[in-house]
């Protein structure tokens, strides 16, 4: 299992959130999800200017095996969405906290409960045993 | 060895001999609609093209040639009596558009399907006019929504899903205009009762429940899911996938279930696979009557016939104002229709319950066998219905041979794979159903040949990562044929 960065935070639905420094938060899948999703196929984007809600639902990713919602780890608006996983949805395999990365929301309120590396860590290897 | 494309083959200018003469005079379609070009299709004799799909055909898979314990799909064996008699020429030169009484007997064959049915599932009425599975989820859910409106209801328009659903289950009810709100199961199986509680209320429509699940056990707890769900004013909708599991045994009515579909293709042994054509029956309670899709069979006992015989028609938009409308042009697949009526003419109601009974026994006989030899089932505290899950999890850790390495391997052991990857509850897991039509010395076959390709990964790994070998095409790159769909053939330029 890879390495998860240090400066991202993780939620218990396996999403990453990145706090930018302009205040605009971007959010992608973690390595452990796009392992058990298996080699996506198709990803299904929200609109930019789009309002989500924390815990709605935000993009779709689907691979040979399932697709899966994905849901706002944070409520905002969309302001920009990674355009390329329309042609290359493996990025997200090949790269999730890169160039798999999925929206960038400008949010208007807290996050839910999020996790540090460790504390994902150590849920991931709860769910392990 | 691969068989080329039938394109591949063609030569300009040869054609089949046994071809339809022209019936129709020149000049009779107006130069409008006549096509310019030649259309690409292969020009080939007609022995080619007998060979070349008699040859296809032998490169498959098939329940009459093989073991074919796909999980949720019952692969059961088709009896050939039931083709035959729907072949009849009475059945198969009736024209849909001829008159009702011309197809009385095909009538009467449709009316005393719809009343097993009713008799089999415990329901108050039932519509055979869907098409196929999905159609008759759309149907069911289509129903409920129309109940509800039709009581000035209108803001129920949840529809309560378990986590271990088929996918369609969903799918209907976002296709019905409805808001999915998924439920978890316990860790035995069942509906997670604390999780259903919390997700009813004011705008519960209903809940779509499979029992036997997809997880291969019996809904325990299914008379305390309708108390909580009927006190909320919602409806309990039934899919009838795994209904061979309880068939003659229990019946959905009993359990509570407002609404049901059946998958005729499945349970009712008609051929299927392939996509289609099937048949999604859907039967009612009685506060569903009124909204079953049109048309249905109905019984006309005094019309005054001479012979003192029943007479039968059609009850349409105008009997059932409510009726939630038309799902084809006429009623259903017809063939499909009478293969199901002649088969449960065969088997009877005593037939029926051995039906369940021995479907369960294999099932059991199956999981009772593998965990011996030492697989891991994924419930394995509960009796199997009618299909069961194993978890292939140690050997994908330890061996890095996973579900789908299993599943390719059986292949080479002749065997059609079990279902892969679903339900998705369960990680690396293989959903097994053997049906009831098969002999122990089968399932012992098959039995030896999972002990065989586990020892297989113990022994080469790589061997069984490497598998299938006897086959037309090997592994083939399912995430290229996704990404980069490729389906009609074109000609090279």
């Amino acid at each position: 299992m890879s390495e998860l960065p240090g400066d991202l935070v993780y939620t218990k639905e396996h999403e990453w959130l990145r706090q930018e420094e302009d205040g605009s938060v971007t959010i992608g899948v973690t390595d452990h999800a796009q392992a058990a999703l298996g080699d996506l196929v198709y990803v299904e984007l929200p609109e930019v200017d789009q309002d989500v809600e924390r815990g709605g639902e935000m993009a779709v990713v689907e691979s040979v095996k399932a697709a899966s919602d994905v849901y706002a780890p944070i409520g905002g608006t969309v302001i920009q969405v990674n355009e390329d996983l329309a042609d290359d949805p493996e990025k997200i395999n090949a790269d999730p906290y890169g160039d798999g990365w999925i929206v960038r929301l400008q949010p208007s309120g807290d996050a839910g409960d999020t996790m540090d590396p460790d504390a994902y860590q150590a849920f991931l290897d709860q769910l392990d045993e | 060895m691969s068989e080329q494309l039938i394109f591949d083959i063609s030569k300009p200018g040869r054609r089949a001999f046994a071809q339809a003469p022209l019936d129709i005079a020149e000049g009779d379609i107006p130069a409008a609609y006549m096509r310019d070009d030649v259309p690409t299709l292969p020009e080939v004799s007609e022995l080619q093209v007998v060979r070349h799909f008699t040859r296809l055909s032998q490169q498959n898979f098939s329940i009459d040639t093989h073991f074919y314990p796909l999980g949720s799909c019952t692969m059961k064996y088709n009896p050939r009596a039931c083709n035959a008699l729907a072949l009849l020429p009475g059945f198969a030169q009736r024209h849909p558009l001829g008159p009702v009484s011309h197809g009385q007997g095909f009538l009467a064959c449709m009316y005393e399907l719809q009343e097993m049915l009713k008799s089999v599932t415990g329901m108050q009425a039932v519509s055979l006019t869907p098409m196929a599975g999905a159609q008759g989820e759309f149907a069911g859910v289509a129903m409920i929504r129309a109940y509800h409106i039709a009581r000035g209801d209108e803001n129920r328009n949840e529809i309560i899903v378990p986590d271990a659903a088929h996918g369609t289950n969903p799918a209907t009810a976002t296709m019905c205009g409805c808001i999915v709100k998924e439920i978890t199961s316990t860790a035995e199986g069942d509906v997670d009762i604390a999780a259903l509680q919390k997700a009813v209320g004011p705008n519960t429509a209903g809940i779509m429940l499979t029992n036997p699940s997809t997880l291969g056990v019996f809904e325990r707890r299914i008379m305390e899911i309708q108390d909580i769900i009927h006190n909320a004013g919602g409806l309990l909708y039934y899919d009838g996938a795994n209904f061979n599991a309880i068939l003659g045994k229990v019946r959905p009515g009993d359990m509570g279930f407002d609404v049901i579909h059946l998958n005729l293709h499945k349970t009712f042994s008609t051929p299927h696979g392939g996509g289609g054509p099937g048949s999604g029956a859907v039967g009612v309670g009685m506060r569903l009557k009124p909204f079953l899709p049109v048309p249905i069979v109905r019984k006309v006992v005094d019309r005054g016939e001479k012979d003192g015989s029943a007479y039968y028609d059609w009850l349409t938009e105008d009997d059932l104002p409510q009726s939630i409308g038309r799902l084809s042009a006429f009623m259903g697949n017809a063939g499909v229709l009478l293969r199901a009526y002649v088969y449960m003419r065969m088997v009877g109601k005593d037939g029926m319950k051995r039906i369940a009974e021995y479907a369960t026994l294999n099932a059991n006989y199956l999981m009772a066998r593998l965990k011996d030899a030492g697989f891991e089932a994924a419930f394995p505290n509960r009796r199997a219905s009618h299909e069961f899950i194993l978890t292939l999890k140690k050997e994908a850790k330890t061996l890095h041979v996973n579900t789908m390495d299993f599943a390719k391997a059986l292949l080479d052991k002749d065997f059609h794979a079990p279902t892969t990857y679903f339900p998705l509850l369960v990680p690396e897991c293989l959903l097994i159903e053997p049906t009831e039509t098969e002999t122990r010395e089968v399932l012992d076959n098959f039995i030896d040949a999972m002990i065989a390709i586990a020892e297989e990964a113990k022994a080469d790994p790589e061997r069984v990562r490497r598998a299938p070998y006897s086959t037309p095409v090997r592994r083939l790159d399912d995430v290229k044929a996704a990404r980069h769909l490729d389906l009609a053939w074109k000609p090279a330029s």
